[in-house]
């Protein structure tokens, strides 16, 4: 038998998490180290199965399987394809990022028992978010996918609840308060999403009999394993609901800005650049592998809802006090991109939508992290609060903008070629879709140039003018996010080469075919 | 001799048409039973030992006893079970009066071992401080005593225990022992009796709260000779019914493969106003038992208001029992009769999954709390039963021996939150704890998880189990419900993580007890099974399906 990599990819951090949280409670700075090191390794493996996929092979590589639950049809199966090495990629490189940001995030203010160790609870908790992160990215078997699904919620909702933004204007009793509320309805939507899922879960083992994805995408393929269309329908919704929660598409998408504005900026690039890919990422390999059929006519109603998603976040974003609160719907409106993309069902749209899921968590935390400098040094999430940093800190402001401009997806950078593709995929076949959709980009020129205006440019204020610039360590973490940002945009057919054929076989597996130009290109 | 001879027994002697002196000598297979008579056996020397042995050394004999019993007993279980009376050997031993088969001895088992978590968190020492310079225990020093008087001063003060609590529980543990695997009617009853007489007593001996205590012990007396007394009504029709109180003669009249009506009996045999009300009194007896909505009345002041091991015991074992005989009841006696019950028992799963959950959210105090959660899970257990299928079965089974532990687990926990007024049970006081004892904080949590049905947890291997079954069995809607209410559910365990973690710990909050190993057993088995019942439950699962088959 052949060295179990992805086991061992998912392993790791989980293992790593249980040894920094057993890390003595004076030794804070040696459970950090070996948070670092540990992600590092895990980038490693992940690095490993991304050159170990063969683009061009099967379907599912790198496969492992094993007996687990019989009496529950349940088997420990995973399996890569080129959709999943490139969102393990994406969160084994950006977690060495998150934690090196969070370097001081957990530190105890006052010495509560001897046995309190938030340090240690922190890097802990977030080794254990990238474990089942990425064992869901794995999973082939319904069942290990959803208690994973599921099971993430709890390491997050302590990283939300336990570890808020210290920056709260009315007080740390106001924080406290806030930070519970946050997390409390991350957990709930996340929660009743996944118990949602959960009947359905049962119902399609019901109709099925085991949860393996293969076996039942095969056994759909072939017309061996019928399902009556509203069945089919229900279970589709079970799941899709779950998803539509996790990614998140309006009108379900409360729940971000809260969590995102309460938690740490490391904790938001968490959540949005790495959890709630799962749903977007879920979306794809479930809800159109499992259920072709009702995918399709679901198709119209999940559009307009990515389109509402994709305004409507863009506008919130356009009105935020809130720095942090502005990229949550930000990140709204490029979720409801991603949906979009993902139910154009054409080849474009979805190669897109993949690309677009790494970019975004690319983007997002190059321009949330360098937020998070920002609202440590001053105290205040509050954009009016700022004026004229470029002035006094012109690295910090630099990377802002960076991480901006990657927002708005300015060509030559990342999201531009996601976002593009997006577009044209759905254009090709929903041409309103994909007009309306275009209003999107110019809101997002709208909110990220007027934040960085307010902020950075301007008369330097009082309070920012003994500002400190981007320190080492924070260097460390922005400076190699924007020269991905940079070389992905000018260069990303490393990551199309490795979605591409995985995106054709989900085509398929949906039946649909991209539709014709409708132009005859000039003889 | 057959099951339904010994039932002639009274049919004969109404029809008076048999001399006496035909009664042949019961057989009793003594083997089969020892699991039941070891710890029958054990209560009778532990009432010994309180007469005989010197009030010094009482509590060390009385833990001896009950614990080697209770491990002998399970030892017997599971040779029993090694011997393949779960399966192939299942049959009805003592002359039709107790079925041995793999339901019998899961839950037996499954019982037996509660019982001995049980015994670790009533026989723990170290919680209370000292009373002059005595160790004592949840218990009262001196029940008889009027709570406040100077008799109560003096029996503290001269360091009384009552160490008749470990003879009750035993007592206890035999009826439920006896309940799942009843074959009649009459054993039944005898069984119900058994294990609810010392329960009401345990109920009433809290060392501190002594009056709510009471109050407590008299509720749930009342209520429970209430159900008792409906139960034996319900069993007296079905004897009018079917002329037998054995359950194998009542199913087959039932089914209408009966050909030898009693001419005593002819007028009302078969009569089905007789089987529809009697069966229905006999199903609320038990559905009183397990705490299901509308008989759900006396959990939650019976829970708060018993000492709280003695309330984590009977929240864990009084469900198996209950659940067991419920299940060998419908699926035995009345699976004739299903499409009556089936309706009935839906309605009742449904209001109480809803109404345990939605009532669960007000509640301010933590053993309220667990008690609302218990009636919310006796509704999704109920899920598993109406699924009619061996499924189900097994479902419930696995359910039942994932929950006690939890949930004997959960209370132990309770019992180590304290404050100068014993247990501090307020949810307000719970208050940061996970700041001051992040490890208690921690260890309940993962309690709590299981509760809500966390993936990874025993709770949510159940739960699937349940709704599996209860999809597979045809009641989809039921598991819709099943899983909205588990949703709203998880809301308040959330609510129970959120203050021990996120709140502000209070100056004057609680302080947390440092056990004895006997309540760190009782609490790391706890945490140790729902872990691995989470993770790996494939054997216990195996175990449970091939336990699912009742012995006709």
């Amino acid at each position: 038998m052949s060295f179990p990599l992805l086991t061992a990819t998912a392993v790791l951090p989980a293992l790593g998490a249980v040894a920094t949280a057993a890390v003595p409670a004076a030794r804070r700075t040696a459970a950090k180290w070996l948070a670092l090191v540990v992600s590092l390794a895990t980038l490693a493996l992940a690095i490993t199965v991304l050159v170990r996929f063969d683009p061009d092979g099967g379907r599912y590589q790198l496969t492992e399987s094993h007996a687990w639950i019989a009496d529950f049809g349940v088997r420990y199966e995973l399996g890569v394809d080129g959709i999943a090495v490139a969102l393990i990629a994406l969160t084994a490189l950006l977690m060495p990022f998150i934690i090196l940001a969070g370097w001081h995030d957990a530190d105890p203010l006052e010495t509560g028992s001897r046995r309190w160790r938030p340090t240690q609870g922190f890097f802990a908790l977030i080794l254990g978010v990238e474990a089942m992160v990425i064992i869901s990215f794995e999973a082939t078997d319904v069942f290990l996918f959803y208690i994973f699904f599921e099971a993430m919620l709890i390491p997050m909702y302590f990283l939300i609840g336990g570890f808020g933004d210290r920056a709260h204007e009315h007080g740390e009793e106001a924080a406290s308060t806030q930070r519970s509320y946050a997390a409390v309805k991350f957990l709930l939507y996340n929660l009743v999403g996944g118990l949602i899922m959960l009947a359905a879960v049962i119902g399609l083992y019901v109709v099925a009999g085991n949860f393996s994805l293969q076996e039942i995408a095969e056994a759909r393929a072939n017309g061996s394993l019928h399902m009556a269309t509203n069945t089919e329908r229900w279970l589709f919704l079970g799941f899709f609901f779950a998803f539509a929660v996790k990614a998140p598409l309006w009108p379900l998408h409360t729940w971000l800005p809260n969590a995102m504005q309460e938690s740490t900026a490391p904790v938001a690039v968490l959540i949005t650049a790495v959890v709630d890919k799962v749903g977007t990422f879920a979306m794809l390999r479930f809800c159109l592998q499992l259920f072709p059929e009702a995918s399709k006519w679901a198709t119209p109603a999940i559009l307009v809802l990515a389109l509402i998603s994709i305004i409507y976040g863009a506008l919130l974003a356009v009105g935020q006090r809130d720095i942090k609160r502005l990229v949550a719907y930000a990140s709204i409106s490029h979720f409801g991109f991603i949906i979009m993309g993902i139910f154009a069902m054409t080849s474009q749209g979805q190669s897109g939508a993949t690309l677009y899921m790494v970019n975004h968590g690319i983007s997002t935390a190059a321009l949330m992290l360098v937020a998070g400098f920002l609202i440590s040094r001053r105290g205040s999430r509050l954009i009016a609060d700022y004026g004229g940093v470029q002035k006094v800190a012109p690295v910090l402001a630099g990377t802002f903008l960076i991480g901006g401009l990657a927002t708005l997806s300015l060509p030559g950078l990342a999201p531009f070629v996601s976002e593009f593709l997006v577009l044209v995929g759905t254009f090709t076949r929903y041409p309103a879709v994909g007009i309306i959709a275009t209003f999107g980009i110019v809101l997002a020129a709208l909110y990220t140039l007027v934040l960085y205006q307010r902020t950075m440019t301007g008369p330097v204020k009082q309070e920012v003018s003994a500002m400190p610039d981007l320190r080492a360590r924070e260097l460390l973490v922005v400076a190699p996010l924007i020269v991905l940002l940079i070389f992905l945009g000018v260069y990303p057919k490393p990551v199309t080469d490795i979605v591409n054929p995985a995106v054709k076989s989900t085509l398929s597996d949906v039946h649909k075919k991209d539709p014709k130009p409708s132009v005859e290109a000039a003889k | 001799m057959s099951a339904t001879a010994v039932h002639s027994l009274w049919t004969t002697a109404a029809a008076g048409t048999d001399s006496i002196s035909k009664i042949p000598a019961p057989k009793i297979e003594y083997g089969q039973l020892s699991p039941t008579l070891i710890v029958v056996g054990a209560a009778i020397v532990g009432v010994l030992i309180e007469a005989f042995v010197p009030r010094r050394s009482r509590y060390y004999a009385q833990v001896f006893v009950s614990a080697v019993a209770l491990c002998a007993a399970f030892a017997a279980v599971v040779a029993l079970a090694a011997d393949g009376y779960g399966t192939t050997k299942a049959h009805i031993a003592a002359m039709g009066a107790i079925a041995v088969d793999g339901p019998s001895l899961f839950l037996q088992g499954t019982i037996l071992l509660a019982g001995l978590v049980g015994l670790f968190t009533f026989a723990e020492r170290r919680l209370d401080p000292e009373a002059h310079g005595n160790r004592v225990d949840s218990f009262a020093a001196q029940a008889a005593s009027v709570p406040g008087s100077d008799s109560e001063k003096a029996a503290v003060k001269a360091g009384f225990t009552t160490t008749e609590v470990f003879p009750l529980l035993l007592f206890a543990i035999a009826g439920m022992l006896v309940f799942p695997s009843a074959n009649d009617l009459l054993t039944l009853f005898v069984a119900l009796e058994v294990f609810s007489l010392p329960l009401y007593l345990l109920c009433a001996l809290a060392r501190r709260k002594r009056l709510m205590s009471q109050e407590a012990a008299v509720k749930y007396f009342l209520l429970g000779a209430f159900a008792s007394a409906f139960t034996l009504f319900g069993i007296a029709l079905l004897y009018g019914y079917a002329g037998s109180v054995s359950y194998a003669r009542i199913a087959q009249v039932v089914d209408g493969t009966v050909t030898n009506v009693d001419p005593a009996l002819a007028d009302t045999m078969g009569n089905d106003a007789l089987l529809l009300v009697g069966g229905a009194m006999i199903v609320m007896g038990l559905l009183f038992k397990v705490g299901a909505v509308p008989f759900h009345m006396w959990t939650p002041d019976v829970y708060q208001g018993a000492p709280t091991p003695v309330t984590g015991f009977m929240a864990a074992a009084t469900k198996v029992a209950a659940f067991g005989a419920l299940l060998r009841l419908l699926y035995v006696v009345l699976p004739g009769l299903r499409w009556d019950w089936r309706p009935v028992m839906w309605a009742v799963a449904i209001v109480t999954m809803l109404g345990g959950a939605i009532v669960a959210i007000t509640q301010t105090d933590i053993k309220r709390l667990l008690a609302y959660s218990s009636i919310a899970h006796a509704g999704f257990i109920l899920a598993g039963v109406i699924a009619t299928s061996k499924d189900g079965v097994s479902s419930v089974l696995f359910y039942l021996g994932a929950y006690s532990f939890v949930t004997i687990g959960a209370f132990a926990v309770v019992t180590l939150v304290r404050d100068a007024g014993g247990e501090a049970t307020h949810l307000s006081k719970w208050a940061g704890l996970g700041r001051r004892s992040p490890l208690v904080a921690a260890v309940f949590a993962v309690f709590l998880l299981a509760f809500a049905g966390i993936p990874l947890t025993s709770g949510f291997a159940g739960k699937f189990a349940v709704f599996k079954a209860a999809a597979e069995g045809g009641a989809a809607p039921l598991v819709v419900v099943g899983v909205i209410s588990s949703a709203v559910a998880a809301f308040f365990y959330i609510r129970v993580i959120v203050l021990m973690f996120f709140s502000e710990p209070r100056p004057e909050g609680p302080t947390v007890a440092v056990p004895s190993p006997l309540t760190m057993t009782a609490i790391g088995l706890g945490v140790v099974v729902t872990l691995v019942l989470g993770v790996a439950p494939q054997y216990f699962l195996d175990l449970a399906s091939q336990a699912g088959v009742f012995v006709r």
